[in-house]
């Protein structure tokens, strides 16, 4: 019985299975094709790039878009400024809301009430909506064309912390008085019971919250025009779309910006599959 | 930082609780409630509620860029706002754009998630396929699309052996945008909906079999009803998102308003008139506009949640 069985218990090939794993194939194909159509182009040369009548695969395979993105543009500059940004905005975001989170939940505090209704109101709100305003204030705070004003402003979503206060409510209560009895204060019970049980939720929101951040093109492209300060998707838009746009180049450019998420997601596909249920269960 | 902070606030916090763990029932640490919420507020009082005050305020005033000898004009900017052919035109176009995405993405998210349950082999392979594309960032997805849009270099004309001018021509610019917006971004409610079906309990299933239900009987009367939640959240959120359009549609015409202004969104107006003509005052006056609608829409869907939740009780 404990010897190791190599026969794999496989399912059966109905017909519907069958006819189901087709249309699956057929339409992935279509929803990955774009992608090749990129990976391609950014593997022709400029000239074979815009030849009529297009065509998949390349003649001449050849490096030259990614050797003209690494040697000409700011594009290492750019990863690295998207890097520092998400990452530090995801921290800032975590720790906050997680804090927020747990506040609005569980403890009690004069003007609470009030200030969650506040704070469901700012679910609402998003610099899509007051981008004029949020500019004025962040020129006011000194803070255009710097780090401080690209990553501030994105650090305080009332999503998250909706999410979270969600989450820590379903928290038995039990779990915290047994520490309590013990003597553990309110900050010890948060940091050593609470957020321990809360990874899945916590994991959830520090990878949408990354994604967000990385692919955010809005704020950005208002509070900065210094192409040294510029993150991935800011760049790829206004500086190499300015001047006659290199599609082969424009493709790498756009692959190099895509490509760090979607390994992330390959590797952690289970947390961020059940974080995208975790959120839409708080959220229904 | 935070972490000498949070020590010294623990100390006495401590000692308090221990004294007090005879009335666990009691409230604890009033007082100290507010420490938790206090960092998160402090940001959100700098970078939400400070701006939409603000916003407000330069609302009724002629504030330019600068932000200097703003005069106070009352409604004068609403007034020309409302009568505003743009505001209309662009208001409209997202309003279009919204119209045309939520039923889509909500039909073919609910789709993909079925057919991704339903194959019993390689489900994440198929996960990946549908969400991959919502990983990329707007503007290379705007880019790209561009590029399969454009005639003669691009794909799509020559896959499907047509000459349509996409981003050119008025008629086909809008729809251009909605087809890459589906592609973009329907893997997020394509995952919502597949977490939402693998939550349905399969004794549900195996009962109605046992009962003689059909396949087509079983999805009418198990699956779409154990979905109406999450169907209810995935238009909500769809309809929030597409009013804020504005990253594709600028990328994808250059950031123009596309052809004959047919592309010019909401969030492209209110920013051309404040970081282009510079009228903050009139910017924020939109602004406020766009904001009253969009908290409309939320508000009705808090509205339409409490009512169901009142007649199932």
């Amino acid at each position: 019985m404990t010897t190791a069985v190599p026969v794999k218990s496989r399912k059966p090939w109905t017909p519907s299975q069958i006819i189901l794993t087709l249309l699956g194939t057929a339409v992935s194909a279509a929803f990955l094709a774009p992608f090749a159509w990129a990976l391609f182009t950014s593997l022709k040369s400029e000239t074979e790039a815009v030849e009529v009548p297009p065509h998949w695969l390349p003649e001449v395979w050849t490096g030259q878009a990614w050797q003209a993105l690494f040697e000409t543009g700011n594009i290492t500059n750019w990863f690295v400024n998207s890097v520092a940004v998400s990452v530090c905005v995801t921290s800032v975001v975590l720790l906050v809301s997680a804090l927020a989170g747990y506040g609005f939940a569980r403890t009690e505090f004069r003007g609470k009430k009030p200030l969650m209704g506040l704070v469901m109101a700012g679910l609402m709100i998003s610099p899509a909506v007051l981008g004029v305003p949020l500019f004025t204030t962040v020129q006011q705070m000194g803070m255009v064309d710097t780090y401080w004003g690209m990553i501030l402003p994105q650090c305080a979503p009332a999503a998250m912390v909706y999410i979270l206060y969600k989450f820590f409510q379903g928290i038995p209560r039990e779990l915290e008085e047994a520490a309590f009895i013990d003597g553990a204060g309110r900050w010890r019970v948060f940091f050593t019971i609470v957020l321990p049980l809360s990874r899945p939720s916590l994991a959830a929101v520090g990878i949408f919250t990354f994604i967000a951040s990385w692919n955010n093109f809005l704020w950005p492209y208002m509070v900065t025009n210094n192409p040294d300060l510029m993150t991935m998707p800011n760049g790829i838009a206004t500086v190499m779309n300015s001047y006659g746009i290199q599609w082969a180049q424009l493709m790498a450019g756009g692959l190099m910006a895509g490509l760090p998420l979607i390994i992330v997601f390959v590797f952690f596909q289970r947390q961020i599959v059940a974080g995208v249920a975790h959120t839409g269960l708080a959220g229904q | 930082m935070t972490a000498t902070s949070a020590q010294t606030i623990t100390a006495p916090a401590r000692a308090r609780t221990a004294a007090d763990s005879a009335t666990i029932r009691r409230p604890q640490g009033f007082q100290h409630g507010g420490w938790f919420v206090a960092p998160f507020l402090l940001l959100f009082a700098l970078f939400v509620i400070w701006p939409l005050l603000r916003g407000v305020w330069l609302s009724f005033t002629d504030a330019n860029i600068s932000g200097e000898g703003a005069r106070f004009i009352g409604l004068d900017n609403y007034r020309e706002a409302l009568k505003d052919p743009l505001m209309w035109d662009s208001l409209g176009h997202s309003a279009f754009f919204t119209l045309m995405v939520v039923p889509c993405i909500t039909v073919l998210a609910f789709l993909l998630a079925m057919l991704a349950h339903h194959i019993e082999r390689g489900k994440w392979l198929w996960r990946l396929c549908f969400f991959a594309p919502f990983l990329l960032p707007s503007t290379v997805a705007a880019n790209l699309w561009q590029w399969l849009f454009n005639p003669g270099t691009g794909m799509i004309n020559y896959v499907f052996g047509i000459e349509t001018p996409w981003l050119t021509d008025k008629s086909y610019a809008m729809l251009a945008i909605v087809i890459q917006t589906l592609w973009w971004t329907v893997g997020f409610s394509f995952l919502l909906y597949l977490a939402a079906l693998q939550g349905i309990p399969g004794h549900l299933y195996e009962a109605a079999k046992l009962d003689g239900a059909n396949a087509w009987h079983r999805m009418v009367h198990i699956t779409l009803p154990m979905l109406r939640n999450i169907t209810g959240l995935v238009v909500a959120l769809q309809i929030l998102a597409s009013l804020q359009v504005f990253d594709q549609a600028v990328v994808m015409m250059d950031f123009l308003p596309g052809p004959e202004g047919s592309t010019r969104t909401f969030v492209q107006f209110t920013l051309e008139e404040g970081f282009t003509s510079y009228r903050v005052g009139y910017a924020s006056a939109i602004s406020v506009i766009f904001f009253v609608i969009i908290a409309a829409v939320a508000l009705a869907r808090m509205w339409l949640l409490r009512n169901r939740e009142e007649s199932a009780r």
